[in-house]
């Protein structure tokens, strides 16, 4: 009986093994590998050596309440504070009533009311405070979700109908409460202006994209035609040609003795008229997923077709469309930053406003790479939450 | 027979709703004119493209077509028409080229390719266009050093503050007389093309992978030939050469053009990579399995398994990223190139000609966005699953 030797089996776990399964595994990947490490290298130190050394990032400091908030009044930021408690709050209740579904986003908002709070901390701001009580409201309106229980869902959705509303009259003010004195929104600047034009440009949008997403698929063809039209117009040109229409049309389009409104008011026009063409197309993906047994099944119960719609359909299509739309306020939070271009004090116009300070000539790469990181970060904030959100849905898995 | 009272008649309701949304369409657009004819009566304006033939007595950065200010304004929309046209032509191209570099990247088994191409596509994809944009412009390409200690690349490539200088062809006189051999490289190109499509008409077996390079082979031998009967070549490289404070010679990019060209090309790329990734994911493994035990060899896998059916997931959103380049290529206006956007927006401030001026921006968007979606759609249907 011969014996056959063999040799070991080669190492298939440890930090080697791993290295040459994904690293090396051939000649050309360890070239690959090689090649990229080079190109890391060679762009990463004069990057870190920048960064640390010749970036004057006093230019973010310095100007950091601008970038936020713009030319807003400073003796009245106490009311975006109140907003961001108010949505600590909104947050926390609603993770409270819908556990999971919510709890990306209570942990993201939670992670950044400390991390905030931390930067302010080491900029020694006082605004550290404004981040801990943010937090803590957060976690107390959790705790009163939790008790809540039994009145959960229509609770929380009611607070989040009117949250929105409630913060622009806030942010805006009245003419007539006497301690909320209206702020111009010519005054607004900065993420302030970059969250409220995506806010209102969604919000706004959606009923308009419904309707025309229904029109689509109705088979009266004069109402067909229309909303065909609309959506492939909107959709064929750039955003940045409807925000100048907007900004250059409106006051045209109004009656002669009617003061037209301001730039900013404008804008939201154009974005709400832009982002709808793009919703309705989302929209009507949901619409399309419903099975014709829905349809059906409300017919056999006696409904008529606008309370099939309202009751049946919709709800199951917009269900459907969250991850869609969710999407299109991400893509609608960047496209904001066009609003520089007809002149909006976003974020980006502020930080060419910044550019101009005589003391902070040249800081180009600080400024945009500052923007960039806020844009990027509250992308990624968001994707996450947002993930989460749909797992806990279990939208796309029916 | 029951009669109906007419107005529960689905038939009469739905004229009637008709009836009205066009009463509706008809009073506001009604409402609309009357305001816009008051509100231009009373600024003085009237409406027409008289203006067109007027002086545009402004000068224009770059073109491609002759230009100077005594021009009229419709010479200067055109100019910038066609600078539009270059920059998302020549963006297309090369996004395509990124991106699907980018999409095979992030599927690689290498880990450390695959994370640095999330990395681009995270980053990239989560961050505004315009503000990349100003970034290149304002950021790398306007701070690189002055023409006298431009960065040297091999090529050579000077990369300058006053933009980028690459070597170029020149068409030297002889030029004119080999121009017979380019149509006839072409030709064979096409020639082969019916060849092969015979053989495969008659056969099961598909052509073998190194045949294409009958493609490359004949128009190259074509031309060298025509070389042959040259007395001198016909092309000549023309190298950029420091002359004086400026660089003569060879190809001279803009700033403006490079930076809007780049960010174009990175930012559309990123959204490619998407693409092609989800595309060459969405062919199951059962099929390159089952051309496996069919015998395939992996080259014909990938001719006829997976590349096939990707390409009918990838077209459709190809298409739209094609659409969104050329829109996104209005931003130019942001760091100063003169494309159509920027150029009418000029023409707007000089002559208070609003409405005219955008119908004429809409049309010309629309007709390049219905004219791509055409070409795509006809290419979408040459590679579209035929079903039984």
């Amino acid at each position: 009986m011969t014996t056959i030797e063999m040799q070991p089996p080669r190492l298939t776990v440890g930090p080697f093994a791993w290295l040459r399964k994904n690293l090396f595994s051939t000649w050309y990947n360890t070239a690959l590998t090689l090649a990229a490490l080079w190109l890391l290298y060679a762009l990463l130190r004069p990057a870190l050596q920048w960064t640390l050394t010749e970036a004057r990032w006093g230019v973010i400091e310095a100007n950091l309440t601008l970038f936020m908030i713009g030319q807003y009044p400073r003796d009245q930021s106490w009311r975006i504070w109140l907003a961001i408690y108010m949505l600590g709050g909104m947050i926390g209740l609603s993770w409270g009533v819908w556990r999971e579904a919510a709890r990306g986003f209570a942990f993201i908002a939670l992670g950044a009311g400390l991390g905030f709070a931390l930067i302010s901390l080491l900029l020694n701001l006082d605004t550290w405070i404004n981040w801990l009580i943010a937090d803590a409201v957060l976690l107390v309106f959790y705790a009163s979700g939790l008790i809540l229980q039994r009145r959960r869902a229509t609770t929380a959705a009611l607070g989040w109908l009117l949250y929105f509303p409630l913060v622009f009259l806030l942010i805006a003010g009245m003419r007539f409460i006497p301690w909320l004195p209206p702020v111009a929104t010519g005054l607004w600047g900065g993420l302030l202006l970059t969250l409220m034009l995506a806010i209102v440009g969604n919000i706004g949008a959606l009923p308009l994209g419904i309707l025309l997403a229904l029109g689509r698929r109705s088979k009266l063809p004069i109402l067909r035609y229309f909303s065909i039209g609309y959506i492939e117009l909107i959709r064929g040109v750039p955003l940045v040609t409807i925000l100048f229409m907007a900004n250059l049309l409106v006051p045209l389009f109004l009656p002669v003795d009617i003061r037209p409104p301001d730039a900013v008011i404008r804008a939201m026009i154009g974005f709400i008229l832009f982002e709808a063409a793009y919703q309705a197309e989302n929209v009507r993906g949901g619409l399309q997923s419903i099975n014709r047994g829905q349809y059906e099944a409300a017919q056999a119960l006696g409904l008529s077709g606008a309370l099939t719609m309202t009751f049946i359909i919709l709800p199951q299509a917009l269900r459907a469309v969250i991850p869609a739309l969710f999407n299109s306020f991400i893509s609608l939070f960047k496209d904001t930053s066009l609003g520089a271009i007809i002149g909006l004090f976003e974020l980006l116009r502020i930080g060419r406003a910044v550019l101009a300070q005589s003391d902070w000539l040249g800081t180009h790469r600080e400024v945009f790479l500052f923007i960039f990181i806020v844009y990027w970060g509250f992308n990624m904030a968001f994707t996450y939450g947002s993930r989460r959100l749909e797992e806990a849905l279990g939208v796309g898995k029916r | 027979m029951q009669i109906r009272a007419f107005w529960r008649d689905i038939r009469f309701l739905q004229v009637l709703a008709q009836v009205v949304f066009i009463l509706f369409l008809a009073l506001a657009a009604g409402f609309l004119y009357a305001n816009v004819s008051a509100n231009l009566a009373r600024q003085g304006l009237t409406v027409g493209y008289g203006f067109i033939t007027n002086p545009a007595s402004f000068d224009i950065g770059e073109s491609y077509i002759p230009y100077q200010s005594s021009d009229s304004y419709g010479r200067a929309i055109l100019v910038g028409l066609v600078n539009t046209l270059v920059v998302s032509a020549l963006g297309i191209l090369l996004t395509t080229i990124v991106g699907s570099i980018a999409g095979i990247a992030r599927l690689s088994s290498n880990w450390l390719i695959s994370r640095l191409a999330g990395a681009y596509v995270g980053v990239i994809r989560n961050t505004p266009l315009i503000i990349q944009l100003m970034f290149w412009y304002f950021g790398i390409i306007l701070q690189l050093p002055a023409v006298k200690e431009a960065v040297a690349l091999p090529g050579p490539v000077y990369l300058t503050q006053r933009g980028i200088y690459l070597p170029w062809y020149e068409a030297m006189p002889s030029f004119d007389s080999w121009r017979i051999y380019v149509w006839l490289a072409l030709a064979s190109i096409v020639i082969i093309w019916f060849i092969f499509r015979g053989i495969q008409s008659r056969s099961d077996l598909p052509i073998p992978l190194w045949w294409y390079l009958a493609y490359i082979l004949a128009p190259v031998l074509i031309l060298w030939v025509g070389l042959l009967f040259q007395p001198e070549p016909p092309l000549k490289v023309n190298i950029p050469e420091l002359t004086g404070l400026n660089f003569r010679g060879g190809l001279q990019l803009t700033p403006e053009f490079a930076a809007l060209l780049f960010g174009l090309v990175v930012y559309t790329g990123s959204f490619i990579a998407e693409i092609v990734r989800a595309g060459i994911q969405a062919v199951s493994l059962g099929q390159v399995e089952a051309a496996r035990s069919l015998g395939l060899t992996t080259g014909q896998t990938l001719q006829l398994v997976i590349f096939p059916q990707a390409l009918r997931v990838i077209i459709p959103p190809l298409t739209s990223q094609y659409l969104n380049l050329a829109k996104n290529s209005s931003l130019a206006i942001a760091i100063g190139y003169p494309d159509l956007f920027s150029i009418a927006g000029t023409v707007i401030n000089q002559t208070g000609a609003v409405l005219e001026v955008i119908v004429i921006i809409m049309l010309s968007y629309l007709s390049m966005s219905l004219f791509t979606s055409l070409l795509m759609n006809i290419y979408n249907s040459r590679v579209r699953l035929v079903e039984r």
